[in-house]
């Protein structure tokens, strides 16, 4: 599969394995402070995929596929379905749809839990699954 | 009750994104996405039932209040809209498992096929210009995907046309909305209506109606910018080419007709004269075009551009009997052009061929497709008691009550010719003799046995086309109220903005 030999650095292997971590914790610090800072699901989803694209290019398409566990697709469908709840709850606790609900809980760090979280979230998951199924693609020669 | 507003957007998006997460399950997705559609319907029917006896239906999405807000809004139009895209969607989803194909299936099919309604429905529910943009874009990239699915050749030829155009369109629509909310300050339809009527500039209106018939009328397929349409609907499998000729024009309709009886109505003898020339154009072209076609979906997707210049026209004359019929004829022609092609797919998985020169020899062996045909045909022609010759009758009436002998004489010329070729497809596609198809005995076992199936849905929808014919009285009662809510964009307003407005 999509090994691309003109292209393998151990160099780029290495630095890979180090960034990952990093990038998937940046791009979650990013997700949870864009309610009222620069950042959000969508920023947050695009790092969290170059983690996985990196791991792609610089090792294989399966590589990144097996540390991802789960199919691109599925992650997609997934944060579509989050992303929905988030309008439901504010309909299904008498308010309109995508009504913000704040049940009031503080935590240290994050800050203030409520629905418009949960749709970043979602996005998040949108974002993850759409750019990898795209960049999966790319990378994966056809036989 | 307005709560089920949001339903037509929840359920395709929620079976979407099952659909995705059962993945590589055909057969799970199959039975997912028609539990998804019937669900639709029935939602669309509730709210379609709550529209006809409550009124105009609102919803503040996050209680946003209007005109800050994203204003979900239903009055009759939408609602039978809604209805109709759901029907359609259920009948391409049950013919889908039979015609798409494994392959194409699996390239996320189902999911795109949700999406598509998904921005279809929101479109037709959104009360402000910015949100029906949004729409347009939804359900335009979800129809980039499918058109293209599977990656034939003919298919990308199509695609690249088919999106280079929608495009342009959307920039000159996005345009628009940016210079509009520039001159007036707000895009809720609702707003629009009072302020457009207060602005006092009426050279920046009319440039902006323009900018938004260029917009619309691509999307709509109106003449002179409908030639992405032949060029890219006879190259997908047919189940996406029904869907698209049953909705993805009606939404640029719909969209025409509630800015050109909504927003832009100062200043007509400008805006609804220009309307007026291109519908004729349109008409006449179309039917005319569609003569010369060879491919049964070439024919169609000229008479989809033909149809099209129908609605414009009553749009452009704006009396209540014209809207009604275009109400009417949009009631109509959804179901119409959905089975056209969905019978056009039968004719072809039977020949493996939808050549004019190929098909024939129907008649004699499939008498039960061939009636399927016959009514749909019949409506395309606009023979009575078959509901295309009511709107087209209503057409003709008002437009001989402006007196504009040109637009008559189109008309005329028009529903002539739109007889004349279905008399074409119905003689040369179905009645003449012709040798059996060129195929494998055990292939042919397989087609025949597909297109039993696919038959089901075209049945269901050519029933619903004869039951138009026995209910053309309370259909057209239902299109003069819709028509009577467009005309009178008080009550909108209102409903949207609250009283005291």
């Amino acid at each position: 599969m999509a090994r691309w030999p003109e292209m393998e650095s151990v160099i780029l292997s290495r630095a890979t394995r180090l960034m990952m971590p990093v990038l998937i914790v940046f791009s979650v610090f990013l997700l949870l402070r864009g309610h009222n800072a620069p950042g959000g699901g969508f920023v947050g989803g695009l790092i969290a995929s170059t983690a996985f694209a990196l791991l792609a290019i610089s090792d294989s398409v399966d590589v990144a596929r097996q540390t991802l566990r789960i199919e691109p697709r599925r992650v997609m469908g997934f944060g579509l379905l989050v992303a929905l709840s988030a309008g439901l709850i504010g309909l299904l606790s008498g308010g309109s749809f995508f009504e913000g609900v704040w049940p009031g809980i503080k935590l240290p760090v994050i800050g203030k839990l409520g629905t418009p979280m949960l749709f970043d979230i979602g996005v998040f998951f949108v974002v993850v699954g759409f750019t990898l199924t795209v960049v999966f693609t790319l990378l994966t020669e056809e036989d | 009750m307005e709560n089920l507003l949001v339903l037509p957007i929840v359920i395709p998006l929620v079976t979407a994104g099952f659909c995705l997460l059962a993945s590589r399950r055909i057969r799970l997705q199959r039975s997912l996405s028609l539990f998804g559609m019937v669900a639709l319907t029935i939602a669309t029917l509730a709210l379609f039932d709550a529209v006809r006896s409550e009124g105009i239906l609102v919803i503040q999405a996050g209680a946003w209040p209007a005109p800050y807000g994203i204003t979900l809004v239903a009055d009759r139009l939408s609602a039978m809209m809604l209805l109709l895209s759901a029907i359609a969607g259920l009948a391409v989803t049950a013919y889908a498992g039979w015609s798409v194909g494994e392959r194409r299936e699996r390239f996320h099919f189902y999911p795109l096929l949700h999406v598509l309604l998904l921005g279809i429905s929101g479109s037709f529910l959104t009360g402000d210009l910015f949100n029906l943009y949004v729409c347009f874009e939804v359900m335009l990239m979800a129809s980039f995907v499918l058109l293209c699915l599977g990656g034939e050749r003919a298919q990308l030829e199509g695609g690249v046309k088919y999106v280079i155009l929608n495009l342009i369109s959307s920039a000159i629509f996005l345009t628009a909305t940016g210079l509009l909310y520039g001159a007036v300050g707000t895009l809720n339809m609702a707003d629009l209506s009072v302020r457009i009527a207060q602005y006092e500039n009426r050279e920046v209106i009319n440039s902006l109606a323009m900018l938004f018939l260029v917009a619309f009328g691509l999307k709509a397929a109106l003449f002179p910018f409908a030639f992405w349409l032949p060029a890219s609907y006879h190259t997908p499998p047919f189940a996406v080419s029904a869907i698209f000729a049953g909705l993805l024009t009606k939404v640029g309709v719909y969209a025409l007709l509630r800015v050109f009886t909504m927003l832009f109505v100062g200043d007509p003898d400008f805006t609804h004269t220009v309307i007026g020339i291109l519908a004729a154009a349109s008409m006449v072209f179309g039917a005319l075009a569609a003569l010369s076609q060879k491919d049964i979906r070439r024919v169609f997707a000229f008479q989809i551009m033909s149809t099209v210049g129908f609605m414009a026209l009553g749009i452009a004359l704006g009396t209540p009997l014209a809207i009604a019929a275009v109400v009417f004829y949009l009631a109509q022609d959804v179901i119409l052009k959905c089975n056209l092609f969905m019978l056009g797919g039968v004719a072809d998985k039977l020949r493996g061929s939808g050549n004019l020169d190929k098909l024939g020899g129907f008649w004699k062996t499939k008498p039960f497709f061939s009636i399927l045909f016959l009514i749909s045909l019949l409506t395309l022609a606009g023979v009575p008691p078959l509901p295309g010759f009511w709107p087209k009758l209503a057409l003709l009436r008002s437009t001989i009550e402006t007196g504009e002998g040109v637009l008559v004489a189109a008309v005329v010329l028009a529903a002539f010719l739109t007889l004349f070729s279905s008399i074409r497809i119905w003689s040369g596609g179905i009645w003449r003799d012709a040798p059996p198809p060129d195929l494998e005995p055990t292939d042919l076992a397989e087609r025949e046995k597909d297109a039993r199936w696919m038959m089901v849905p075209a049945a269901g929808l050519s029933g619903l086309l004869l039951a138009y014919a026995l209910a053309a009285g309370p259909v057209f009662d239902y299109a003069e109220a819709a028509a009577d809510q467009l005309l009178n964009p008080q009550v909108y307003v209102q409903a949207v903005l609250g009283e005291g407005n």
